[in-house]
């Protein structure tokens, strides 16, 4: 194992990310603070409670599940899209490391990145409504794997994308629409059933119905069931990527 | 001792089924200097490229300090360094920061003093905390070398170091060469500079279509060149030569109307000096003399000819 160079490429990741701190920091507190203004507390303020929790406090975990997901992919995606596009992806063709090690470098740099940006979420959160984590460790655990496994997502676009517009097009036209209709912002029980029947096919739902259990110990689907959607998701992830490096897909001539 | 870098029947046929490579062999020494000349279109660069693990290889086998650079791609990546032709950097990266990711991505533990050396030999220091967008040409393509010298590599491949780069800057970089020589290094440059072969290289390789036409060492090479030729025209035109001349190189042109006399410069005694006497003593009336060299390019361009 190449430690050397998993180490390298994530402190070189990291690097690009503290360049811009400022503005990976104030974004989501903007961003954050509108939704609180515009959900919690003009549009929340006619709804008593869902499932006996405030509106305010109920939505996040959705709101931080949908800023980490498009964060992880997006930051994940262009790492490994920008080498691709300016030809230095050379430099990690011709080095000695496998696909294993690019992967944890890349992807454990934008998975820290998600990871950080939650966490101003949730800090940025508490300043307008009570938050009671139910299950802190499970919280965790939940917060650090979405970020991993939609990261692996973002780079598996990233090495897929051929030019900007289809780097943009998956987080687009797939990613955002899913969070959405996952549950963010409502329980799916507020659904007609034949909505609840199709949201079931939707893998966003179990992440954040697992998430949103850690924070009110109640959930959407069984908490076993997401524990396995997203570890079903992220093996798929792996399994893509392993696959893409062993033929060289869209990376090697 | 066995070669550092040894490709055998190289082929590369890319998804076009254009065919870059058409069996290449070619066996680099350790320490050595080799210079690929070839036309643009060559297949120089896809050499350099499979043996450094960016293209597959369609068939054929290359091994770099004896490790095959497929199956033990680790063992032999490890020992190159690669100095791509196009500039390719991250613009807003610093050339400190990209040694540095180049340093460790071939498992090199952090070494911020080898990277100073390495800056500094390429008069880059001062500029290490520079954004790379705001250096000039020549300092992008040696940001580019100092990342390849990042990690200490046994073999250097220098895809035309010296591509829109100054003469001055030029003949520091042959410094830069000949130093890298100097602490062991192999190195493998392409270039379509006749002069820089023949200024930096021990051995010179000509490619043309996928194919390698020769390789030679330079020393043997310039003694093929040493040779000079000295034309003499003549008033009135000779059918033979006359008997006192005879038997010393001269030749009769064609047309009768000039001498060809062929002789070493780096002769003792290139006997020219004789040669005009007994010219005058035998009652030929010289109107010019001319004097040629064949250069590199002519054998190169030759030899390009016979194959085309
Ligand atoms: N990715 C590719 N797909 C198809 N053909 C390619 C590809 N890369 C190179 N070629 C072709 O292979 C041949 C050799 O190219 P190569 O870049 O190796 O030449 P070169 O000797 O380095 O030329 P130059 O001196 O211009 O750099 C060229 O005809 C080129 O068009
Ligand atoms: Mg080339």
């Amino acid at each position: 194992m190449n430690t050397q160079a998993i180490r390298a490429i994530y402190i070189y990741e990291m690097k690009r990310f503290f360049r811009t701190l400022l503005q990976s920091f104030i974004s989501p507190v903007i961003s954050t603070s509108l939704y609180f203004v515009v959900f919690g507390a003009a549009i929340g303020s006619r709804i008593d409670t869902v499932e006996g929790v405030s509106y305010g406090t109920f939505i996040v975990p959705g709101l931080i599940m949908l800023s980490v997901m498009t964060q992880a992919t997006s930051n994940a995606s262009f790492a490994i899209y920008f080498p691709k596009f300016i030809g230095t992806i050379y430099e990690l063709l011709s080095a000695p490391v496998n696909f294993l090690e690019i992967t944890i470098g890349y992807v454990g740099a934008a998975a820290t990145k998600a990871l950080f940006i939650g966490t101003v979420i949730l800090a940025t959160a508490a300043l307008f409504v009570d938050l009671h984590i139910e299950h802190p460790l499970a919280m965790v655990a939940f917060l650090v794997m979405t970020c991993v496994s939609f990261a692996l997502l973002g780079f598996i676009i990233g090495i897929w994308a051929r030019n900007f517009e289809q780097l943009q097009l998956i987080p687009l036209l797939i990613i955002t629409p899913l969070v959405f209709l996952g549950g963010s912002f409502y329980s799916v029980t507020m659904l007609p059933p034949i909505w609840q029947a199709i949201t079931h096919f939707n893998p966003v739902l179990y992440l954040i119905s697992g998430f949103r259990w850690s924070f009110f110990g109640m959930a959407d689907v069984p908490i076993g069931l997401s524990l396995m959607a997203i570890a079903l998701f992220t093996g798929l992830c792996v399994g893509a990527i392993w696959l893409i490096f062993r033929t060289g897909w869209r990376i090697r001539q | 001792m066995s070669p550092i870098v040894s490709v055998r029947n190289l082929v590369k046929t890319y998804k076009t089924g254009f065919q870059a490579l058409k069996g290449v062999n070619l066996d680099i020494a350790e320490g050595e200097i080799i210079a690929l000349l070839g036309p643009n279109g060559a297949g120089k660069t896809t050499l350099i490229s499979t043996i450094c693990g960016i293209v597959h290889p369609t068939s054929g086998t290359v091994t770099v300090g004896g490790h095959d650079v497929l199956t033990q791609y680790r063992a032999a990546r490890t020992l190159i360094g690669l100095v791509p032709q196009e500039i390719t950097l991250e613009p807003f990266e610093t050339p400190l920061n990209t040694c540095r990711l180049s340093r460790g991505l071939f498992g090199k533990a952090r070494d911020d003093a080898h990277i100073e050396k390495v800056l500094r030999q390429l008069s880059l220091w001062d500029k290490k905390d520079s954004r790379i967008v705001t250096l000039s040409g020549g300092m992008k393509r040696r940001v580019l070398i100092a990342k390849a010298l990042s990690h200490e590599p046994r073999v250097l491949f220098l895809d035309e170091p010296t591509a829109g780069v100054d003469v001055e800057l030029r003949k520091d970089m042959w410094k830069v060469v000949e130093d890298l020589r100097a602490s062991g290094v192999t190195i493998i440059l392409t270039t379509h500079y006749i002069e820089e072969a023949e200024a930096i290289a021990d051995r010179v390789g000509m490619i043309a279509k996928g194919e390698i036409l020769l390789v030679q060492d330079k020393a043997e090479l310039m003694a093929q060149l040493g040779k000079k030729q000295l034309r003499i025209d003549l008033l009135a035109p000779l059918d033979t030569l006359p008997p006192d001349l005879a038997g010393r190189g001269l030749e009769v042109t064609p047309d009768g109307h000039g001498l060809i006399y062929t002789y070493d410069t780096r002769a003792e005694r290139t006997g020219i000096t004789t040669l005009l006497n007994d010219l005058q003593k035998a009652g030929l009336h010289m109107t010019d003399l001319s004097t040629s060299q064949s250069s590199l390019e002519d054998i190169f361009v030759g030899l390009v000819k016979e194959n085309a």
